[in-house]
């Protein structure tokens, strides 16, 4: 399982490793890593969502609902544990 | 030779199998409409050949059935087959992974790059001129829904021959992304209105306002439009036409005798009933053509229209979080949408689940609470007379028993529901020559389903009655129908034809004179207790046999209790 926490990335700049549950709607980010077993990472790059990709969370639903994302003119809708199985990078300056 | 049409889910595979073939297959706006492989024929140059619309796969590598389908038909391949790869040109890059895994099969494919017209509004370029040398086989610009470039499609499959294009598996989204980059350039455009409505729809606190809405809208306009019809063109039709045409047939057969009560029925004070007369021709054409058409019509115009716009998938997560309750996921709204309409294909549309108990959950839940277009049709003709209070206790009714059956199955069922994972197209306007063909088709389907079998059912009834095996069937269940369910002995009668079709069952109780209460328990018994013929033998085929008797059990066991809980509670 990847952690999540404050970093820099490559250029030096202050990043944020968060799961697509704690990134907020609208906000964009890079997946990092998709942790939890070969199933979901395989679903995902199917669709062409895959590590290093950016992508923008588009919503998330209330009660643990699933939340969708995009990525370039995919989207798709992933339940609420698979979206805490997807980490992703975001600008800590992004964070507020 | 077969020609194969592969491609991602919801690429419109099933739209160029139809402008091909110039046959007719369901296609919608989301994933999964095909979940079962359909053949055709086409003409290339002077010979039949085969065409098969084979189930959207992401990939060669299957993660659920109808992908696994779609990988065992490309293995049973044979010599001299083509692969037509249909593929979303304005998802290039996704497109293209299934792309790359087909050109290493060494099977020959053409690639058609299908929303062409789309990639422009999108502000996508795409050099198809480039993408040919570079794929080395035939890509060829279509616009399925219209038609245009299906003919140079059709042609350059003379030329397809397997690719040599190389490249090593690890590193096939590289190769892809390079591919991308050289044949690709957008330019960058505002969002359409189109993708603003597509977003707002998925944020709950627009798109839970906005789902209630569609849904809200849907019910009322699919009630006008059936009730319109019913009153302006089904019943006139029949009173003023067809009437004159039976009775003159009813004097020359003598008015009465056996063979005169099968073909016009019984006449009452005289005259020709259509509700109650029950000859072939008379309730036999009428419960079909007259009160359940117009109503199955209204049904799939709704229907069609949310298909194709691409509403469904957003509901579907919307009411994601309510389906975990009952064991299921969202997308299991698909099923039991379509089993609104009949509940044939909804129960073969459980295979767009992914796990035994998922389909088992959906495939039950929807046979027993979730009733036909044809059975709604004729409750509300026959209950709403008395006020729209009844028809809402048994719709309630059925809502509470789906609700609650599923909570005891998501709670003692064995196995695995997933989480919901699905892609959510975009929004497009309904294309509406295809979408009318599509009503077209269900409309026939109905009809070709429906009339026999009514027929049949109205047959078998009259031969019932005058070898008095209903009366003699209703004296073996009196105990069950009359203590328990408060009903007339007669009433069994209707749960032995609801077997065949329930539409004629609901039709045997109006010569019976029930009380308003008596005809809610008949409605919500009659469309839980046991599926009709053509929607069990589909179960048995979906379940097999053992699940198929467990899910039968539930059925009989929770109708009895249901409309004894009824007959107890309802005043009357």
């Amino acid at each position: 399982m990847g952690e999540t926490g404050t970093g820099t990335d490559k250029k030096g700049f202050a990043v944020n490793r968060v799961s697509l549950l704690q990134m907020r709607p609208g906000q964009k980010g890079k997946i990092v890593e998709i942790s939890g077993g070969y199933g979901l990472a395989r679903k995902l790059e199917a669709l062409g969502i895959r590590t290093g990709k950016e992508i923008t969370k588009i919503s998330e639903q209330l009660m643990r609902g699933p939340v969708l994302l995009q990525q370039g003119r995919t989207q798709a809708a992933v339940g609420f544990g698979m979206a805490s199985r997807v980490l992703v990078e975001v600008n800590a300056e992004d964070e507020k | 030779m077969k020609i194969l049409l592969m491609g991602n889910p919801n690429v419109g595979k099933s739209v160029v199998f139809n402008r091909i073939t110039g046959a007719n297959v369901i296609a919608s706006n989301y994933s999964g409409t095909t979940v079962e492989f359909t053949k055709g024929s086409m003409k290339l140059s002077d010979r039949r050949v085969e065409l098969i619309d084979v189930p959207g796969t992401y990939t060669l590598e299957p993660t659920c059935k109808a992908e696994q389908i779609a990988v065992e038909m490309l293995n049973e391949h044979t010599n001299g087959d083509v692969i037509i790869n249909v593929v979303e040109s304005t998802n290039l890059e996704r497109s293209l992974n299934l792309t790359l895994q087909l050109l290493k099969s060494k099977i020959p494919v053409v690639v058609a790059l299908n929303f062409w017209d789309e990639t422009k509004h999108k502000g996508i370029s795409i050099d198809d001129k480039k993408l040919e040398q570079i794929l080395k086989v035939p890509c060829v610009p279509i616009c399925a829904v219209t038609g245009e470039g299906i003919k140079h499609l059709v042609e350059k499959l003379e030329d397809a021959k397997p690719s040599d294009f190389e490249y090593e598996d690890s590193r096939r989204w590289q190769k892809i992304g390079d591919i991308v980059n050289e044949v690709q350039t957008i330019t960058h455009r505002h969002h359409t209105w189109l993708e603003r409505l597509g977003d707002a729809s998925v944020r709950p606190l627009t798109g839970i306002p906005m789902a209630i809405i569609v849904m809200f809208l849907a019910f009322k306009v699919i009630r006008f439009i059936g009730e319109g019809l019913i009153g302006r063109v089904g019943e006139p039709l029949f009173e003023n036409f067809w009437m004159p045409v039976v009775m003159k047939l009813s004097t020359i057969m003598g008015g009465g005798g056996f063979v005169h009560d099968l073909v016009i029925g019984q006449l009452i004070d005289g005259e020709i009933d259509f509700g109650q007369s029950f000859g072939l021709l008379t309730t036999g054409l009428f419960v079909p053509i007259g009160a359940v058409l117009p109503y199955v019509f209204a049904f799939y115009v709704v229907l069609s229209l949310l298909e194709d716009s691409g509403f469904i998938p957003r509901l579907a997560v919307m009411v994601d979080t309510l389906m975990h309750r009952v064991g299921l996921h969202g997308f299991a709204i698909v099923p039991m949408l379509l089993g609104l309409g009949c509940n044939v294909p909804g129960a073969l549309a459980t295979r767009v689940l992914e796990t035994r108990r998922e389909r088992f959950i959906s495939a039950t839940l929807l046979s027993i609470a979730v009733p036909c277009a044809a059975l709604q049709a004729m409750i509300v003709g026959l209950v709403g007379q008395y006020g729209a209070g009844y028809l809402a206790i048994i719709y309630g009714t059925l809502f509470v028993v789906w609700v609650l059956l599923g909570v005891i199955f998501n709670k003692t069922v064995k196995g695995e529901s997933p989480e919901i994972f699905l892609e959510i197209p975009p929004y497009r306007i309904p294309y509406l020559r295809s979408l009318a063909k599509k009503i077209w088709i269900r409309i026939k389907w109905f009809l070709k389903e429906a009339i026999p079998f009514v027929l049949l059912g109205v047959l078998i009834v009259n031969l019932l009655y005058t070898f008095g095996i209903i009366q003699f069937a209703g004296k073996i269940a009196a105990p069950v129908v009359t203590r328990i369910l408060g009903l007339p002995q007669e009433a069994v009668g209707a749960l032995i034809v609801g077997f065949l079709r329930k539409d004629v069952a609901v039709g045997m109780l109006i010569p019976l004179g029930l009380t308003v209460k008596q005809l809610v328990i008949a409605s919500v018994v009659l469309a839980m207790y046991f599926p009709c013929v053509a929607t069990f033998a589909t179960l048995v085929r979906e379940l097999g046999i053992a699940d198929m008797l467990k899910s039968a059990g539930v059925m009989v066991i929770s109708s009895l209790v249901v409309g004894g809980l009824l007959n107890l509670i309802l005043p009357g």
